[in-house]
C-alpha cells in the first residue's frame, strides 16, 4: 500500500517537472513569437515590462487569469468548459512518452509512436466540442475547418511515420533516436528526406499554425471555434496551441533528427566535445530550431486559402509519401547500407 | 514550358525557401520603431494640435470677438459670445468654445483670424477623463496660449512668409 502511494507521489513529481518547463516554454514562446514577427517586420516586438519585455508572458498570463469567462447565452455550458480541457489534455499527456535522453522518460511503452498518433489526434475533439458548444456560427465554421484540415494531414503524417518505422523497425521512441546514432548522417531526415518535408508541414496543419490557420481565420470567421472563449479558457487554448507547437517539434527532431544524439557524432576528435554536452541539450537545441521555424513561417507566408490546403494535403503528400514508401521499402529490402541494416 | 517551370517552382518549395529568405533578410535589419514617449517624430511647424487663445505682450488677449473663426469653422465646433467688457466697455469675447469633438483640426480658424489670436499648437497627445471636459473653454484655451507662447511664437513666424 505504502509503495503504490510512494510510486504514485514519484510519478507526480515528474510529471510536475516535466510539465513546468513545458509551460515556461509555453509561455516564453508567445514572446519569442511576438519579438521574431516585430523583427521581421522591422519593429521591435515587446519591450516594455521587465528588462526588454521579458515579463511580458507573465503580464499576459495575470492578464488572461484575472479576467471573467463568459459562458454565451444559449451555449452548451457543460461542454463550452470541457472544451478546451479535452484540447489541451491530450497534448500534455503526449509528453508522458518523450525521451528526453538516454533513459530520461516517463513513459518508455513499446507503442511510443501509436500513442503519440492517438494522443494528437484526440486533439480534435477539444475543437469541434468548442466550435459546436459556443453556439455561433463563427466558431462553428471554424470547427469544421479545423477538424477537416487535421483530418487531411493526419493521413499524411501517418504515412510520413510509416516511413520512419521502415527504417527504425520499432514504435518504441527511444529504439527509433538509437537506430539514427553514427553520424548526422545516418539520422533518419537523409533517406527519408522528402517524409521529414512533408511530416514537418502537415505538422504545421497539425497545430492549425500560419499559413494553415484557417480555422483562426481573423479576417472572416473572426478567431475561429474560440470565439466565445475568454479568459482563462481562452488561456487554455492558446496553451495547447503552444504545448502542441513545441511538442510536434520535439517529435520531428525525435523521429527525423536523431533527438538527443549529437550531431558531432562520428566526427573524429569533435566528437569527444560533443559527447561532453549532454544530450537534452541537444534536444532542446534542434526543438528550438524548429519552433523558431513555426514561428519564421507565421512571419512569411500568407495563409492558404482552404481549397488550396485541402488539395495541397490529399493531392500531393499523400500521393508523395506513397511513392516514397515504395523507396523506402525498396531500400529496406536492398538492405542499403547505413540506414536499413 | 511555363507550367513546368511552375510546377519546379512549387512542388521543390523554391517560392517558399524564397520567401523564408526575404524574412530572414529583414530579421537583421535595423529597425525603425519609435519609442513614443522618450522618442518623438520631427514635426512640422504648421502641425494643427490642439488649439489656444493667444495674448499681446503686454497681457491683452487678442481676441476682438469678430467672429471670423466661427463663420469659417466647418464642423461648426466654435462657439462665441460678445459684448462690451466690464471695465472699458471695449467689445471682447464673453464666451468662446470650441467643442473637440466636433472639430476636425482643419487650421481654418486659425487662417482666418485677423489678429493671430487662435491657434493650432504642436499638442496632440492629450486626453479627457470626464463628459464635458471635450469642450474648451476660453480660460483652458488662454492657459495653452500662455503656457505655449514662445513655441507658438516660433512657429508662426516659420511660417509667416507663406501666408
Amino acid at each position: 500500500m505504502m509503495d503504490t502511494i510512494l510510486d504514485l507521489l514519484w510519478i507526480v513529481v515528474k510529471i510536475a517537472a516535466i510539465l513546468l518547463p513545458v509551460f515556461t516554454a509555453v509561455a516564453y514562446t508567445t514572446y519569442a513569437e511576438r519579438k521574431l514577427i516585430g523583427y521581421t517586420q522591422l519593429r521591435v516586438g515587446p519591450n516594455r515590462v521587465g528588462w526588454r519585455g521579458w515579463l511580458q508572458p507573465i503580464a499576459d498570463a495575470v492578464k488572461l487569469v484575472m479576467k471573467e469567462i463568459i459562458i454565451p447565452t444559449g451555449s452548451n455550458k457543460i461542454l463550452f468548459l470541457v472544451g478546451p480541457m479535452l484540447f489541451i489534455a491530450p497534448s500534455l499527456v503526449a509528453w508522458s512518452v518523450i525521451p528526453f535522453d538516454q533513459g530520461l522518460v516517463l513513459a518508455d511503452i513499446n507503442i511510443g509512436l501509436m500513442f503519440l498518433l492517438a494522443m494528437t489526434s484526440i486533439g480534435v475533439y477539444g475543437v469541434i466540442i468548442a466550435g459546436w458548444a459556443s453556439n455561433s456560427k463563427y466558431a462553428f465554421m471554424g470547427a469544421l475547418r479545423s477538424a477537416s484540415q487535421i483530418v487531411s494531414y493526419e493521413i499524411a503524417m501517418g504515412f510520413a511515420l510509416v516511413g520512419v518505422l521502415l527504417v527504425s523497425h520499432s514504435l518504441n521512441l527511444t529504439e527509433i533516436v538509437e537506430g539514427q546514432s553514427g553520424s548526422f548522417l545516418t539520422w533518419n531526415w537523409l533517406p527519408l528526406f522528402p517524409l521529414m518535408l512533408i511530416y514537418w508541414i502537415s505538422a504545421v496543419a497539425e497545430t492549425n499554425r500560419a499559413p494553415f490557420d484557417v480555422a483562426e481565420g481573423e479576417s472572416e470567421i473572426v478567431a475561429g471555434f474560440h470565439v466565445e472563449y475568454a479568459g482563462m479558457t481562452f488561456a487554455v487554448f492558446f496553451l495547447a496551441e503552444y504545448a502542441n507547437m513545441i511538442l510536434l517539434a520535439v517529435l520531428t527532431s525525435l523521429m527525423f533528427f536523431g533527438g538527443w544524439l549529437s550531431p558531432l557524432q562520428g566526427i573524429p576528435y569533435l566528437e569527444t566535445v560533443g559527447e561532453m554536452v549532454p544530450g537534452i541539450v541537444w534536444l532542446l537545441i534542434k526543438a528550438s530550431f524548429f519552433v523558431f521555424v513555426y514561428l519564421w513561417f507565421r512571419a512569411t507566408f500568407p495563409r492558404y486559402r482552404y481549397d488550396q490546403i485541402m488539395r495541397l494535403g490529399w493531392k500531393i503528400f499523400i500521393p508523395v509519401t506513397i511513392v516514397w514508401l515504395l523507396v523506402v521499402a525498396f531500400a529496406s529490402k536492398m538492405q542499403l547500407a547505413p540506414w536499413f541494416n | 514550358m511555363r507550367f513546368i517551370r511552375d510546377f519546379i517552382n512549387t512542388f521543390f518549395l523554391l517560392e517558399l525557401v524564397r520567401g523564408l529568405q526575404l524574412t530572414w533578410r529583414h530579421m537583421w535589419m535595423k529597425k525603425i520603431t519609435i519609442q513614443y514617449p522618450e522618442e518623438k517624430t520631427p514635426m512640422s511647424p504648421r502641425f494643427r494640435g490642439l488649439h489656444a487663445l493667444r495674448r499681446y505682450e503686454n497681457g491683452e488677449e487678442r481676441c476682438i470677438a469678430c467672429k471670423l473663426c466661427e463663420a469659417v469653422c466647418p464642423a461648426l465646433a466654435i462657439t462665441i459670445e460678445a459684448g462690451p467688457r466690464a471695465e472699458d466697455g471695449q467689445r471682447r469675447t464673453t464666451k468662446y468654445e470650441i467643442d473637440l469633438f466636433k472639430c476636425i483640426f482643419c487650421g481654418f480658424c486659425e487662417e482666418s483670424c485677423p489678429v493671430d489670436s487662435i491657434v493650432e499648437t504642436r499638442i496632440f497627445d492629450y486626453h479627457f477623463e470626464k463628459r464635458g471636459e471635450n469642450i474648451m473653454t476660453k480660460g483652458k484655451l488662454l492657459a495653452i496660449g500662455d503656457r505655449y507662447e514662445e513655441q507658438i511664437a516660433e512657429d508662426l513666424k516659420a511660417q509667416s512668409a507663406y501666408r
